[in-house]
C-alpha cells in the first residue's frame, strides 16, 4: 500500500499573523508543521502499522507531499521523523500567492503520477482555514472523497476503507474503494512525538524537491497571477477595547443580567 | 438584475436559519434562486418549506444519490445547474458540508471560491475576518461564478413570508461522483442545545471550572445558548472536543459570548474574538481575556453564574 500525506508549513499558531501585499507575510514568523496535519501523519502511520508496517518493517510506504516556500523542508522533516519514508516538495517562486484551487491542482499533479492508494490530509490549515483542499483534491483526481474522518478502517484485501465522518450534520459511516482521499479530524488520534532514533533517521531520508517545470505546470497559471480570486485589500483590525469591569461584591450575577438586558441580548 | 443562487439546507424538514441568512444577503446582490437537493419524490415537500425570506425562485433537484453518495454527488448536480444558468454568485453556508461542496463546485465549474465571508458587497467583493479576528480582508472572485461561503450569524435574516416559484430540474450524476458510499447516517446527538457554530449565544467554560461544567450548562440553558469549552478543558477530558472553541477547534462569532473561567490564551481568542458582545467571568483580575470583555466580572463563576442563571430565569418566567 502506498500512502501520500499532504502537509503544509504554517506560521506558528501563537505567532501574530499579518498580511502584506495581499498575501500572508511569512517573513519573521516561526514556521511549523500545521498542527492538524500531524493527525494525518499519525493516522497514515497507524494504517500501515496495522497492515504490515513501512520502511524496513514492511511492504508499505508513506510519502509526505508539500507545496510551499523553500524552508517547507523543516515541517516535512518533522513528518519524516515521526516515521514517514520520503517526501516530495514542490517549491517555486511563481507559486507565491496561490489559492486553494492552485494548491489542489499542484498536489493532484504530483499525486496522480505516484500510483498512490490513499491520500491522507488534515481537515484544514491553521492559517488559511478553508477546509477545501482535500475535497478539491479528490475532485481533481476523480477519486472517492472520505473526509472529516473520526476513524479509519482499511481492508487491504478488498482494497477498500470505511470511515466515520464527523461533522456538525452528524455522524456518517462512509465506504469506498482505493484510491481515495481522506481527511482526518483532530480527535482521531494522539500524534506521537518523534523519537531520537526517528529524528536521526529522518536526516537520511530522501526529499525530492521539484519545481513547476519538472511537474509540467505552466508558471503563468499559478501564484497570484493564476489565482481564481484576488485580494482587494487587507487591513489590521483595531484591537477590541475593554469595557466595563466589576469585582463581585455578592451582586455581580444580577449586574451581569442587567447588562444583558440593557444591551437587549435577552 | 443578476441572478444569485443559494444552496438551501434543511434541519429535519425545516429550512435552516442559515439558508434565510444566505437569501437575505443574496437579495442585496440580485434575484435569489434557492437550490433544493431532495430525495426522489421528496422535492415538493421540501420546496414547500421555503416560505420565508427574499427568495424568488426554487430549483428542485431530486435524487437518492445525494444521501447515498454525499458531497461529490451533490456538487456534481449543483455544478450542472450552475453551468447551465451561469448565476453571478453561488452562496453556501460555511459548514463542513457547505465548504466541501463549494470546493468541488469550484473545481468542476472552473470558478473562484471565497470561504467564511461575513458580508458581500453589491460588486461581489467579499469581506472576511481572518487570523483569529485580527485582520479584515476584502477579496473578489476573478473567474467564473463567485462561489462564496457565508459564516452563520453574520447576516440578520429577513423573515418576511414569501411564495417562490418552484421549478423541477434534472441532474444526471456520473459514476465518478458515486465512489463514496454512505452506509449509515446519524443526526447529531441532540443535547437540547443549539449547535455551537450556529448559536447566537455561547457560554464557554475553561480551566476555572475545575471540571464541573454544571453552572456553565445551567446558565447556557437559561439563555437558550450553546456550550463551548477552552482547549484546556477539552484536553483535560472535562468536555467533548467537539465543543472546543479556538484555533484548533471551532471558530465562532455569536451575538453574545460568555467566557467563564477562561484565561484567554491567543489560541482561544482566535476562535471567539469576532463575537459581537463578550462577557467574561474570571477569578483572576489579570486574565488577558478581560482585554476583550465588554462586560467583565472579577469573581468566582460558581457564585456569579448561579445568581445570573436565577436572574435570567426570573425575567423569563
Amino acid at each position: 500500500m502506498k500512502i501520500a500525506v499532504c502537509v503544509k508549513q504554517v506560521p506558528d499558531s501563537w505567532a501574530q499573523k499579518k498580511m502584506s501585499g495581499g498575501v500572508l507575510d511569512r517573513q519573521g514568523v516561526d514556521a511549523v508543521l500545521n498542527d492538524l496535519d500531524e493527525y494525518a501523519v499519525e493516522e497514515a502511520l497507524r494504517i500501515v502499522e496495522a497492515n504490515g508496517g513501512n520502511g524496513e518493517a514492511g511492504p508499505n510506504s508513506i510519502t509526505v507531499i508539500s507545496m510551499g516556500p523553500e524552508r517547507t523542508t523543516d515541517a516535512v522533516r518533522k513528518a519524516l521523523s515521526m516515521g514517514c519514508d520520503g517526501a516530495i516538495i514542490i517549491t517555486d517562486d511563481a507559486l507565491a500567492g496561490s489559492d486553494a484551487l492552485t494548491t489542489s491542482k499542484v498536489l493532484a499533479e504530483v499525486i496522480k503520477n505516484g500510483s498512490f492508494d490513499l491520500v491522507v490530509c488534515g481537515t484544514e490549515s491553521t492559517d488559511a482555514r478553508m477546509s477545501v483542499v482535500p475535497a478539491m483534491l479528490a475532485q481533481r483526481l476523480g477519486w472517492a472523497q472520505l473526509t472529516f474522518a473520526g476513524s479509519v478502517a482499511v481492508d487491504l484485501d478488498a482494497k477498500s476503507l470505511t470511515i466515520t465522518r464527523i461533522t456538525e450534520a452528524g455522524v456518517d459511516t462512509v465506504q469506498a474503494k482505493f484510491p481515495a482521499v481522506i481527511s482526518v479530524v483532530e480527535k482521531i488520534n494522539e500524534p506521537r512525538y518523534p523519537s531520537f532514533k526517528g529524528i536521526m533517521a529522518a536526516k537520511k531520508k530522501q526529499m525530492d524537491i521539484r519545481n513547476l517545470s519538472s511537474i509540467g505546470i505552466d508558471a503563468a497559471t499559478v501564484g497570484s497571477v493564476g489565482a481564481w480570486s484576488s485580494v482587494v485589500d487587507a487591513t489590521q483590525r483595531p484591537p477590541r477595547s475593554a469595557g466595563i469591569k466589576i469585582t463581585d461584591d455578592g451582586n455581580a450575577g444580577t449586574e451581569l443580567v442587567n447588562f444583558l438586558v440593557e444591551k437587549k441580548l435577552i | 438584475m443578476s441572478e444569485i443562487f443559494i444552496l438551501a439546507e434543511f434541519s429535519g424538514e425545516k429550512v435552516a436559519k442559515t439558508t434565510i441568512e444566505l437569501a437575505t444577503l443574496g437579495a442585496r446582490l440580485g434575484s435569489v434562486t434557492a437550490l433544493v437537493l431532495a430525495p426522489t419524490g421528496g422535492g415538493a415537500a421540501l420546496a414547500g418549506e421555503i416560505n420565508v425570506g427574499p427568495i424568488s425562485k426554487v430549483i428542485v433537484l431530486e435524487s437518492d444519490d445525494f444521501a447515498k453518495h454525499g458531497v461529490q454527488a451533490s456538487a456534481s448536480a449543483i455544478s450542472q445547474v450552475v453551468l447551465e444558468n451561469k448565476p453571478s454568485a453561488l452562496l453556501i453556508s460555511s459548514t463542513a458540508f457547505g465548504k466541501e461542496v463549494a470546493g468541488c463546485i469550484a473545481v468542476i465549474t472552473d470558478s473562484g471560491i471565497i470561504t467564511d465571508a461575513v458580508d458581500v458587497d453589491t460588486d461581489l467583493t467579499a469581506t472576511q475576518i481572518i487570523f483569529g479576528g485580527s485582520t479584515t480582508v476584502h477579496s473578489r472572485v476573478v473567474q467564473g461564478t463567485s462561489i462564496i461561503t457565508l459564516r452563520p450569524n453574520a447576516i440578520t435574516p429577513d423573515l418576511t413570508p414569501s411564495s417562490p416559484e418552484i421549478i423541477q430540474a434534472n441532474a444526471a450524476i456520473p459514476d465518478s461522483a458515486k465512489q463514496a458510499l454512505v452506509l449509515s447516517s446519524q443526526p447529531p446527538v441532540k443535547e437540547g442545545r443549539p449547535e455551537l457554530t450556529a448559536a447566537s449565544i455561547i457560554v464557554s467554560g475553561g480551566r476555572g471550572t475545575g471540571g464541573d461544567f454544571a453552572p456553565v450548562e445551567a446558565f447556557a440553558d437559561a439563555l437558550g445558548a450553546a456550550v463551548g469549552a477552552s482547549r484546556a478543558a477539552t484536553d483535560a477530558g472535562w468536555y467533548p472536543h467537539s465543543h472546543q472553541v479556538g484555533q484548533t477547534g471551532k471558530t465562532v462569532s455569536p451575538q453574545l459570548y460568555i467566557a467563564c473561567g477562561i484565561s484567554g490564551a491567543i489560541q482561544h481568542r482566535a476562535g471567539m474574538q469576532t463575537s459581537k458582545t463578550i462577557v467574561v467571568v474570571n477569578k483572576d483580575p489579570d486574565a488577558p481575556i478581560f482585554e476583550l470583555a465588554d462586560f467583565g466580572v472579577v469573581g468566582d463563576l460558581f457564585t456569579v453564574l448561579p445568581q445570573a442563571t436565577e436572574g435570567v430565569r426570573a425575567r423569563k418566567s
